[in-house]
């Protein structure tokens, strides 16, 4: 089971007859886990990697590390909620070490960005400090590579 | 005056053909645009870990010669790998003997085993090496045409026939390149029966071992009494995706390793030394790769056959390695008129089976060392020339 949902984590367009071949199991089996997994919330969506630096749209990327005072009762919990309903949230992280959530997001700008952080999280009553990096670069994400694909060196070898 | 090469050459070495596929692969060198699944090494890259590793040693400054037949924690851990994949049992210290891939190997063997007029029985179509390298030994090369009715498999009647008392040595080069076919138990032990009374050698190359779908792999030499007659070939190069690193071993009785082991240290002194230390980390840490890789090799593989029999071309189910062997036999072009066709008209390299021996006329090889995406291009070209063929 485990294997199988490390196939499907790397490639989401596998069909389930190509997991139940990588597998070695039946099809009709992989086609009711799949769909017990979902139920379950095991899988929980299918998303695609895009390179957004080669489309013409513009765009920053930012990782915004906050503390924050937990809530009596809910913990981290409420605020992480709070924060992650804005859609340009990417990602909500509870960490260990100096601070306690990680945020990544997504804006048009650098401004854009600054903006929400100033109004949107540093605003909130358990905020109580805010760091923002700007994402430079990206080089790996969800396990993919960015950049161009390797070209082809392998000699013609029989 | 001017040196008369024809008198100063060797004429064994004069003997041998060149490789007549080499001009099928200039004319494609040539061309753009050519989808190509031709390559006989794997798409993937060394698994970082097993990389990482050879760069350590290389920072560590470990550049020098090792002992001629690698190190013994090298050999030891070959010697686990063999019992534990294969339920072999060879001792690091005397059976072992690490080589530059699996084609050193193969060299070693038949260095050591055959003598002028010597005969080795070859199954073809199979890899181009073995035949000339007996011809250099002195030795003479009788081929077994493997039938696809068999599923490409070497049968105990086909051996029986072939065997002479000048027989030497079978070569058993299963899982097979080019076919894909594979040699189960029952096979194996069919072969046994016809070899176990003689004083026939075999060398199995078993290189393609890891790479067997839905059956595990059986090594030749696992067979009762057919230890003491055995030589296995394996290596790293296909399990692990390290073909760029040379790394292959012998496994064998110590009387045969012993003079394999003077051929090797003569000529070759030991196999590169950075390449030992990435071996020993793909062993002790590599076998999720495997089992990685041979899961995307599984599925390119069930996909290319349906998509090569869904547009009328006869293919059986290879079960190793990473090629395919369909028959073209039916479109009225021989192989070689084939595969230029297929080039020439429609940008898609695949390799002529006459290309591994005279019966694979009728056939061709179609490696699936490459993306899926790459292999479907590949494919809706040649259903192109299906289309093209059938009008």
């Amino acid at each position: 089971m485990k294997q199988f949902l490390k196939y499907l984590e790397k490639d989401a367009h596998l069909s389930a007859e190509e997991l139940a071949l990588m597998c070695e199991k039946e099809v009709g089996d992989v086609k009711r886990l799949i769909d017990e997994y979902e139920k379950s919330g095991i899988i929980l969506g299918y998303t695609t990697v895009i390179d957004w630096d080669k489309t013409d749209s513009e765009y920053v990327g930012a990782l915004i590390e906050l503390k924050v005072t937990p809530k009596m009762g809910s913990g981290y919990d409420e605020i992480a909620e709070h924060i992650y309903n804005y859609p340009e949230v990417e990602s909500v992280y509870l960490m260990s070490g100096g601070f306690d959530l990680a945020v990544t997001l997504r804006g048009k700008t650098m401004r854009e960005v600054a903006v929400f952080v100033a109004q949107k999280l540093a605003t909130l009553d358990a905020v109580t400090s805010t760091a923002t990096h700007f994402i430079l670069r990206r080089y790996k994400d969800h396990n993919v590579i960015f950049g161009s694909a390797p070209t082809d060196e392998r000699g013609n070898i029989l | 005056m001017s040196i008369s090469y024809e008198k100063v050459l060797s004429r064994r070495a004069c003997d041998i053909k060149p490789s007549g596929i080499r001009k099928f692969f200039d004319m494609l060198d040539e061309m753009k645009d050519v989808v190509a699944l031709t390559v006989g090494q794997p798409d993937f890259q060394t698994p970082w870990h097993i990389r990482e590793a050879g760069i350590s040693a290389l920072e560590k400054g470990r550049t020098y010669y090792t002992s001629n037949a690698g190190t013994m924690e090298l050999r030891e851990e070959i010697s686990r790998y063999l019992s534990r994949r294969f339920g072999l049992s060879y001792a690091a210290k005397d059976e072992i003997l690490v080589t530059v891939g699996g084609s050193e190997a193969i060299d070693l063997v038949i260095r050591a085993l055959v003598n002028e007029g010597d005969e080795v029985i070859l199954p073809t179509p199979s890899f181009v090496c073995y035949a000339p390298i007996v011809h250099l030994t002195g030795g003479v090369t009788v081929e077994i045409p493997l039938k696809e009715e068999n599923n490409f498999r070497l049968t105990a009647d086909e051996l029986r026939a072939a065997i002479t008392e000048k027989t030497k040595l079978l070569i058993l080069p299963f899982p097979g390149n080019p076919t894909g076919a594979i040699m189960e138990k029952a096979d194996l032990e069919a072969i046994a029966d016809v070899v176990r009374d003689t004083d026939i050698m075999v060398l199995t190359d078993e290189i393609y071992a890891e790479l067997t779908y839905g059956k595990r792999h059986v090594s030749f030499a696992s067979l009762p009494d057919m230890r003491e007659r055995t030589v296995v070939v394996n290596g790293f190069s296909k399990a692990y995706a390290m073909t760029g690193w040379r790394m292959g071993f012998t496994a064998a009785p110590a009387p045969i390793t012993h003079e394999m082991f003077k051929i090797h240290q003569f000529a070759i002194m030991c196999a590169p030394t950075t390449s030992q230390f990435a071996a020993v980390e793909a062993l002790r840490n590599g076998d999720e790769d495997i089992e990685e890789m041979k899961a995307e090799y599984n599925r390119r593989r069930t996909h290319l056959v349906a998509r090569l029999r869904k547009m009328g071309i006869r293919c059986f189910t290879p079960e190793g390695a990473f090629y395919v062997f369909p028959n073209i036999s039916g479109f009225g072009l021989t192989s070689e008129e084939f595969c230029e066709k297929l080039l020439m008209e429609y940008g898609v390299a695949i390799v002529p089976g006459t290309a591994f021996g005279e019966c694979g006329e009728g056939f061709a090889r179609i490696s699936y060392a490459y993306s899926m995406k790459h292999i479907d291009e590949a494919l809706d070209r040649i259903e192109k020339m299906m289309q093209d063929l059938k009008k």
